[in-house]
C-alpha cells in the first residue's frame, strides 16, 4: 500500500498538473467572486467561508477524474486487481494520494485566500480545522464517482453530476462550522459532524469503490 | 443466455399484460375521482383559502417522490443480491416516474408557496431535500443512458442508489442543521384526524390511492417496455454477428 | 358549485401543469411501449 502511494505520488508530483492545476483553479474561483457580487469588503467577509468551501469543492472535483483515469487506460487498474492487495485497499489508497495532492494544498491555501476576503483573522484556526477535516470526505467521495464513471469515455460531466450531490452534506458542515464562528457562536458541533461523515465515508465508500471498480473492470475484460 | 434472462422475463410481460389495463382504468377513475373532488367541491380551509386545493396535486406527488427511491432502492438491492434482471429494469422505469414526481412537487410546492408565504422558493430543509433529491434522479438516470454494457449498467445504478440513498437520508438531517423552515409539518402522521379535517383528508386519500395505482401502472409498463428493448438489442447483436 | 377565491390563478396552474405533466408520462410511456412492442414482433415475426 505504502508502495502504491508513493507511486501515486511521484506520477503526481512529475506529471506536474496534480497540484498546480487544482490550486490555480481555487485561487481563480476565489478572485473571479469579488467581480461578480462587488468588492464591499462587509458583504465578502460574510460569504468568504461560503465561497472558500465551494471553491475548494470545485477544485477537487475538477481533479477527480485523474484518480482511475491513467491507470484504467494503461491497464495498470487491471493489474493492481489480481496483486495480493485487495481493490478497497487500491481505492483508499487512490483517495489518500489524491487527498495529500488537492485536498492537503487546498487547506493550507484556504486561510490565504481567506485574506483576499478579507475573512476575520479569528475564525482562521476553524478554516483551517474544516478543510483539514472536510476535504479527506471529498477525496473519498470523489474515488467513488471517478471508479463509477471511468469506464465511460465521456465521463467528466456525467461524474461532476454524480458527485456534486453527494458532497452536499460535507459542504454543508464545513462552511456551517466556519460561519458559525464568524458569528461568535461555537462550531464544535459542526466540525464533529463533519468528522463524523469523513470517518464514515472513509470507511465504508471504499467498498462501494472497490465494489463498482471490478464492475468495470468485469464489464470491459 | 441463461434460463433466467428468458423465462422469467416471459412471465413478468404476461402477467403485465394481464393486469396492466386493471389498473390504468382503477388509476383514471381515482384520479379523476380524486382530483375532480379536490377541485370542485373542497370548502376553504381557514389559513389557506382555497389555496388548499393544491395539497391534492401537491402532496400525493412529493409522496411518491420519496417512496419510489425506496421502491429503487429495494429493488436494485434484489438486483444486487439475486441477478434478477426484471428487478434491476423495474428500478429504472421507476425512477422515469419519480423524476416528473419530483418536478410535480417542486412546483406545485413552489405555486403553493407564492401566496402563501410570498415567495416562490425558500432555502426551507423540505424544499432542499427535494431539490437535491430531483438531483439524484438526474444521476441515476444519466448514469443509465451512458452505460452501454446492460448488466455493467445494472450494476453501477445499483451501487449508485445504494450509496445515494445513505447519503439522501444524511443530506436531509444535514440540511436541517443548516437552515430551520417555513413548511409545516407532515400533515399526514398517523394523529392525521387531528391534523387535517375529513373533508380535507378524504379526497386527498383517493388522490394518493390514484398515484399510487397510476406509478404502478406505468412501472408495469416501462419495465416491459425495456425488457422488450433489450431482447431487440440481443437480437440485434445476435444477427449481426451471424 | 366552485369558487376559486384570490387563488384561482395559482391553483389553476397547479392542477393544469400536474395533469400536464401525468399525461406527457403516460403518453410517452405508452408510446415508448408501442414502439419497443412493433419492433420485437417484426424481428421475432418470422421465425414463429
Amino acid at each position: 500500500m505504502i508502495a502504491l502511494l508513493r507511486r501515486d505520488l511521484m506520477l503526481a508530483v512529475r506529471a506536474g498538473g496534480g497540484f498546480g492545476l487544482g490550486l490555480a483553479f481555487f485561487l481563480i474561483v476565489v478572485v473571479l467572486v469579488p467581480f461578480g457580487v462587488g468588492p464591499e469588503t462587509e458583504l465578502l467577509r460574510r460569504i468568504a467561508p461560503g465561497i472558500l468551501w465551494v471553491a475548494a469543492l470545485l477544485s477537487a472535483l475538477l481533479t477527480l477524474d485523474r484518480i482511475f483515469a491513467l491507470d484504467w487506460e494503461d491497464g495498470s487498474l487491471a493489474l493492481l486487481a489480481t496483486s495480493p492487495l485487495p481493490m478497497e485497499g487500491v481505492a483508499l489508497v487512490k483517495a489518500a494520494a489524491h487527498w495529500l495532492t488537492t485536498g492537503l494544498p487546498l487547506t493550507l491555501a484556504g486561510p490565504v485566500l481567506g485574506v483576499l476576503l478579507s475573512l476575520d483573522p479569528a475564525v482562521v484556526p476553524v478554516l483551517l480545522a474544516s478543510l483539514a477535516i472536510g476535504t479527506p470526505a471529498l477525496s473519498v467521495i470523489g474515488a467513488f464517482g471517478a471508479a463509477v464513471t471511468v469506464g465511460l469515455r465521456r465521463g467528466g460531466l456525467l461524474l461532476s453530476l454524480l458527485v456534486l450531490p453527494l458532497y452536499v452534506p460535507t459542504l454543508i458542515f464545513g462552511a456551517e462550522a466556519v460561519r458559525l464562528s464568524a458569528e461568535g457562536q461555537g462550531a464544535g458541533t459542526a466540525l464533529l459532524l463533519l468528522g463524523g461523515v469523513t470517518l464514515g465515508t472513509c470507511a465504508l465508500l471504499p467498498f462501494a469503490a472497490a465494489a463498482v471498480l471490478r464492475i468495470n473492470l468485469r464489464s470491459s475484460a | 443466455m441463461s434460463i433466467w434472462e428468458y423465462a422469467n422475463p416471459k412471465r413478468f410481460i404476461a402477467v403485465s399484460d394481464r393486469v396492466v389495463p386493471w389498473l390504468s382504468w382503477l388509476a383514471a377513475v381515482l384520479l379523476v375521482v380524486g382530483l375532480g373532488w379536490g377541485f370542485f367541491f373542497v370548502p376553504r380551509a381557514e389559513n389557506f383559502e382555497y389555496s388548499v386545493k393544491i395539497i391534492y396535486v401537491h402532496v400525493p406527488s412529493a409522496m411518491m417522490a420519496i417512496n419510489i427511491w425506496v421502491m429503487m432502492l429495494v429493488a436494485s438491492l434484489v438486483w444486487l443480491i439475486r441477478r434478477h434482471h426484471v428487478s434491476a429494469l423495474a428500478a429504472r422505469a421507476a425512477a422515469g416516474v419519480g423524476l416528473v414526481m419530483t418536478v410535480m412537487a417542486l412546483f406545485t410546492g413552489a405555486v403553493w408557496g407564492q401566496p402563501m408565504w410570498g415567495t416562490w422558493w425558500a432555502w426551507d430543509p423540505r424544499l432542499t431535500s427535494f431539490l437535491i433529491l430531483f438531483l439524484f434522479y438526474l444521476g441515476y438516470l444519466a448514469l443509465w443512458a451512458a452505460v452501454e454494457d446492460p448488466d455493467a449498467a445494472a450494476d453501477l445504478t445499483s451501487v449508485l442508489c445504494l450509496v445515494g440513498s445513505v447519503f439522501a437520508v444524511l443530506s436531509r438531517y444535514a440540511v436541517n442543521f443548516w437552515n430551520q423552515g417555513l413548511h409545516q409539518g407532515a400533515t399526514l402522521s398517523l394523529d392525521a384526524e387531528e391534523n387535517i379535517a375529513d373533508v380535507y383528508w378524504f379526497p386527498l386519500l383517493v388522490c394518493l390511492a390514484g398515484f399510487v395505482v397510476l406509478f404502478l401502472a406505468l412501472v408495469f409498463v416501462r419495465t416491459t417496455t425495456e425488457i422488450r428493448l433489450r431482447r431487440v438489442a440481443a437480437l440485434q447483436r445476435r444477427e449481426a454477428m451471424a | 358549485m366552485t369558487g376559486l377565491g384570490e387563488y384561482a390563478a395559482e391553483i389553476l396552474l397547479a392542477y393544469v401543469v400536474s395533469i400536464a405533466l401525468i399525461v406527457a408520462l403516460v403518453g410517452m410511456s405508452w408510446a415508448r411501449a408501442r414502439r419497443a412492442k412493433r419492433l420485437l414482433d417484426e424481428m421475432e415475426g418470422p421465425r414463429e
